[in-house]
């Protein structure tokens, strides 16, 4: 271990926990408006990282313009799914059920993918993924800081709908209390559809960064959707900031472990770190455990 | 009332008929090593349900007792020089043990959370035994363990197989109906309904959690034992498998969450299933949208499962066919244990 070499796996980890913040964001803002726990967040950014896999590779679409298609067509998947599957599930033990219903349409995603694509690893490749620039003495592949910003961007994005529009107040009603905000008007229905429109739409952005910069098959879904409710149970559910600390913290301490220690147990410190911080505040650093208590 | 429990007595006898006669009338290998993957899941969905089913805390990280089951037996039987043969066998309710032994800490740490926290805990607990698996040198690594395999023939093989996981099976669902109709079954009941409430009532709620957590891990690493003496090899991708966790959760709701039969009935039905495209089709993971859809269509179709909502059926026609418009006289314990469902 070196101090460049340490360096890297800071840099690292806050330009990846970036991206991650970004998906666990989607993850944390289904569950507050919804209680509901979208397992399914992963086969969807798996979902995302195929779909852009085809555009670039089948259409010769860039991978970021490629967004531009597929963000809104995971909106209106979300949408749908919400439509489909969520609605349906009654107000007792939804959570429960949620955790089911959308492990289901995890498997299946993950069944589809499987039939169309195999379960061979894929790669994203462009220009900026295959090129590296040299900083603090290591090499950087240039995807790591477009994915950062665009990370960035579309969260700045879902901070100003939540804050500065009308609409962001309804879903910050709804979060806070859901029986209160009906009353007054806000169309919970609505502020649901278009929450889970938004919380999947984040998946395609996040899953194009994914494939550019992991490889990625089918059941890839699974460890990214542990890592990532990790990090927003971690974070208390339904708290998008603290998500994003979570985020950065625990994609940092995996990357700074694997340098320190060994990129085999990385994994272990990282859920470890969760059920230590879990033993103590078991509603999380930032939640809300009395509100949200059954 | 004793009308109903002649024929639930004679539903339990066809049962363990069925599965005493199963290998005589079907002799086909392949046949036989399907129903033993059955049993396996049979087992596994009704110990999981012991707990998860009756207390609401979905538990997705059944698969580490599963695991340490198929690792202490594989361990032990090489380790001590167990000659492969019947005498591995006694290793199994050792592999029971062990899965209870390491549930306690974990289900210590587990339960102190709410129910969806607890449910994203048993699964990091699943991810962290699967990655000491594959790093540890006494585990083996990635390339696992071989307990010895048995010079038996192919029939005797599996038959022998299978009638031991038989008897686990009788055993975990005895194990149940106990618990069931224990004051211990109650108060899970009770926590399910209400924790706040069962705590003010007098209910000591942790105790309570933490001994069926531990109860239903111990029938799960004795099968895991056995699967692992059964396919004489054990990686740690299918020993901590969360396929396996999703799996025996989805049987039990598909059968009926909370009931005895619901998981028996979900574990025959999906597993026998997912075996036989496995053989029919190869490794085609084609089965993964079918296994999806179905558990969708249950879930969203009939959220309280198949056995609740059947019964529900029956009673109503019976209702119909005795009194036009009037209640059943007396609904006796079964019909309680509908009503039950029937708020939840």
């Amino acid at each position: 271990m070196n101090a460049s070499s340490l360096a890297k796996a800071v840099v690292d980890g806050i330009l990846t926990g970036g991206v991650y913040a970004l998906m666990a964001a989607g993850l944390t803002l289904i569950f507050g408006v919804m209680d509901i726990i979208n397992i399914a967040q992963g086969a969807l950014i798996v979902l995302g990282a195929y779909m852009s896999y085809v555009l670039s590779v089948h259409l010769g679409i860039d991978l970021f313009l490629g967004l531009f298609i597929t963000i809104p067509a995971f909106f209106a998947l979300g949408v749908f799914i919400e439509w489909a599957f969520m609605r349906r599930l009654h107000e007792r033990d939804r959570t429960a059920m949620s955790i089911l219903v959308t492990y289901a349409v995890a498997i299946i995603i993950e069944g589809v993918l499987s039939v169309i694509f195999g379960v061979d690893y894929l790669q994203l490749h462009a220009s900026y993924t295959d090129s590296t620039f040299h900083v603090f003495g290591f090499y950087l592949p240039y995807i790591y800081v477009f994915g950062f910003l665009l990370a960035v961007a579309l969260l700045g994005a879902l901070y100003w709908i939540l804050y500065r529009t009308h609409f962001g107040r309804g879903v910050r009603g709804s979060l806070q209390n859901r029986i209160a905000a009906e009353l007054i008007g806000v169309n919970v229905n609505r502020v649901r559809a278009v929450s889970v429109g938004i919380g999947v739409a984040v998946t395609a952005a996040g899953g194009m960064l994914f494939g550019a910069t992991n490889a990625f098959n089918p059941s890839s879904g699974y460890d990214l959707i542990s890592r990532l409710l990790s990090i927003v149970i971690l974070a208390g559910l339904g708290s998008i900031g603290g998500a994003l600390v979570a985020a950065l913290f625990m994609v940092t301490l995996e990357d700074v472990v694997a340098v320190v220690w060994s990129p085999v147990w990385a994994t272990l410190v990282y859920y470890a770190s969760l059920i230590v911080v879990l033993s103590f505040r078991p509603g999380g650093l930032f939640g809300k455990a009395a509100v949200r208590a059954q | 009332m004793s009308a109903r429990w002649s024929v639930r007595a004679l539903l339990v006898a066809i049962g363990i008929a069925v599965l005493g006669l199963f290998p005589l009338v079907f002799s086909n290998p392949t046949t036989t090593s399907i129903a033993e993957f059955t049993l396996i899941f049979m087992v596994a969905a009704s110990a999981w349900n012991m707990f998860s089913g009756s207390s609401g805390y979905i538990a997705l990280g059944h698969a580490v007792y599963f695991g340490c089951g198929a690792y202490a037996l594989a361990l032990l039987a090489n380790h001590l020089g167990f000659a492969a043969g019947w005498g591995v066998f006694a290793l199994v309710p050792v592999a029971g043990i062990v899965a209870g032994l390491i549930a306690i800490p974990t289900g210590l740490i587990a339960l102190r959370a709410r129910r969806h926290t607890f449910v994203v805990i048993t699964i990091a607990f699943m991810f962290i035994f699967q990655l000491a698996a594959s790093n540890l040198a006494f585990t083996g690594g990635t390339s696992g363990l071989q307990p010895p395999t048995p010079l038996w023939s192919v029939k005797a093989y599996n038959d022998n197989f299978y009638y031991v996981t038989a008897v686990v099976l009788v055993v975990t669902v005895t194990l149940a109906w106990l618990v069931r109709r224990s004051r211990f079954g109650l108060q899970l009941l009770a926590i399910r309904d209400d924790e706040e409430r069962a705590r003010g009532l007098g209910v000591r709620v942790a105790r309570i959690k933490l001994t069926a957590y531990v109860l239903s891990a111990i029938p799960v690493g004795m099968v895991g034992g056995i699967y692992a003496y059964f396919l004489g090899q054990i990686f740690p991708q299918f020993a901590f498998d969360p396929l396996f966790d999703l799996s025996i959760a989805l049987m039990a709701f598909i059968g009926g969450l909370g009931t005895l039969a619901g998981p028996l009935l979900g574990a025959l039905v999906l597993e026998a299933l997912q075996q036989y495209f496995t053989v029919q089709y190869g490794a085609s993971q084609a089965y993964l949208i079918i296994y999806g859809a179905l558990f969708l269509a249950v879930v969203l179709l009939l959220p309280r499962g198949v056995i609740p909502s059947a019964q529900e059926l029956i009673e109503r026609w019976r209702v119909r066919a005795s009194a036009p418009g009037s209640e059943p006289e007396e609904p006796g314990r079964a019909g309680d244990v509908v009503k039950t469902a029937g708020v939840r």
